[in-house]
């Protein structure tokens, strides 16, 4: 899984917890919160999702490092590479 | 203590027959019911009343999606309402307004939709939502509200099982007479027919309405009936004293005159008629009229066999003398509102001011004998000379009960 895929994985998510939002042009180096209306009930969704959908934990002390899709790339990669590989 | 006179200004609704008062007003008197069929967890097929407002018109898709339904019904009753009643909302001290919502339940839908959840994840724990205390808590209607239209004042949802409608509207009078607010939204919401419990502890009760036909499955007093019709719904007025509604030059819509609530103190489920009518008596006292002075009286009931019978022995001993009295029943077209119930068949005889139709009650082909009431209006509606009064009892479970005296505003 490339960080392109896992950026949409995580953009796909975002699309579904806050609808409102523009997702046409979010820039991944940029914090989420900064260019997006999202709070930390925002945040648990995401974590959620990701447990729902792809079996991935993310545990409170590794929050932050869902603060920009760049973040969530370097963060998650590992895990989904170690998920892939499990199967 | 001085009693302010309490009028209402404004009305938001929504019914599974409109979303508008014009428009449920309309399909009353033209006696258009449209109670369909649904498919609910577990329970398959059931009747229900479905609104269809658009929650999208007042609220942003992600407050629909963390909110609950109960809540969405809420923010469009309110927000319609203040609408309604042509106040300058944004220059309004909006500390200075009170929420008050009856709910006849609240939780019962999200639990139930959280335990599904987790079901399909082995019952794991971890998948359920963080949304669940805040989508539960009592006050979730009333609370949506205030965050929806930025008020700071109070807020909270009455429970009082099916009396919740009415029981919203009199709390909103006495914290309008006390001055603890300028301004109340008061009246009640509903989302019951999301949670399959509801229908299925009314089905295990006998009393879930069966019919081929969904539109004729509510039809209180008819031999025929066999039970409740579950729906979703919700009225919401503003309320004001007088003096400030005149001083704004509001269209003042009503008066309400007087209201009484109380409890039967018998049992958890059937009514108690000698008490509905103690109810009633004490609404008529507290506006100081007698039955011969209210011209429309709004059954609550709900089609069941002994609910039906029992309200009508209590109008009789209360009402049996006065020929004046019209009597209807607007379950018969939008089911059972459940929270929303008194509120919303208020509003239906509201417009009765200014037309003087009673709308009938449908669906009684046969009338039971028991439930042979003074003047019931049934099939087609009836124009009346004047009318001054209307008379709006809402029971529930728990025995609680409430009337409200509802009169056209004379300065």
């Amino acid at each position: 899984m490339t960080r392109d895929d896992i950026q949409s994985i995580v953009l796909n998510i975002i699309a579904e917890i806050a609808p409102d939002e523009d997702l046409s042009d979010v820039a991944p180096n940029v914090r989420l919160r900064d260019q997006l209306d999202l709070d930390s009930m925002d945040f648990l969704d995401i974590v959620m999702e990701l447990r729902k959908q792809h079996g991935i934990e993310v545990p409170e002390s590794d929050y932050q490092e869902l603060a920009s899709l760049d973040s969530c790339a370097n963060y998650l990669e590992p895990k989904f590479a170690a998920l892939q590989g499990s199967n | 203590m001085s009693h302010h006179r309490i009028v209402i200004t404004g009305i938001g609704l929504t019914a599974s027959n409109g979303n508008t008062l014009e428009e449920y007003r309309s399909n009353l008197l033209n006696k258009v019911s449209t109670i369909q069929n649904i498919e609910t967890r577990f329970m398959g097929t059931v009747h229900a009343g479905v609104c269809d407002f658009d929650p999208l018109k007042y609220q942003k898709k992600k407050a629909v999606r963390i909110g609950t339904r109960a809540g969405s019904i809420g923010i469009y009753c309110a927000n319609e309402a203040i609408e309604n009643s042509g106040i300058d909302w944004e220059n309004q001290d909006k500390s200075r307004v009170g929420v008050y919502v009856g709910t006849t339940e609240h939780g019962n839908v999200e639990t139930e939709n959280e335990i599904y959840n987790i079901s399909q994840y082995d019952y794991d724990i971890r998948f359920w939502s963080h949304h669940h205390n805040p989508r539960t808590v009592a006050n979730n209607p009333a609370g949506e509200i205030t965050i929806n239209l930025s008020i700071t004042g109070p807020h909270y949802a009455i429970g009082a099982a099916c009396a919740a409608g009415n029981a919203g509207v009199i709390q909103a009078c006495q914290m309008l007479q006390l001055d603890e607010v300028d301004f109340a939204l008061g009246g009640g919401v509903s989302e019951s027919i999301h949670t399959f419990g509801i229908f299925a502890a009314f089905k295990s009760q006998n009393a879930l309405a069966q019919h081929e036909d969904p539109t004729k499955a509510s039809r209180p007093f008819d031999m025929e009936r066999n039970g409740i019709v579950v729906s979703e719904g919700g009225c919401l007025y503003t309320l004001e004293r007088l003096e400030d509604a005149q001083a704004r030059g509001a269209e003042i819509l009503a008066e309400v005159a007087g209201w009484a609530m109380n409890s039967d103190a018998t049992d958890y489920v059937l009514p108690n008629p000698e008490r509905q009518a103690q109810c009633m008596r004490a609404a008529m006292k507290r506006a100081r009229m007698d039955p011969s002075g209210i011209q429309i009286l709004n059954t609550h009931a709900t089609s069941t066999k002994q609910g039906d019978i029992q309200e009508c022995d209590a109008i009789n001993e209360v009402f049996g003398k006065s020929d004046s009295t019209y009597i209807n029943n607007t379950k018969s077209y939008i089911g059972h509102s459940m929270g929303a119930a008194g509120a919303l068949e208020l509003a239906g005889n509201l417009p009765s001011f200014l037309d003087k139709m009673v709308h009938p009650t449908i669906n009684v082909d046969e009338l039971d004998p028991q439930c042979n009431v003074g003047k019931l209006v049934i099939g087609e509606p009836v124009e009346l000379d004047c009318v001054d009064a209307i008379f709006n009892n809402s029971f529930g479970m728990l025995g609680i009960n409430s009337s409200l005296v509802v009169t056209r505003f004379q300065d």
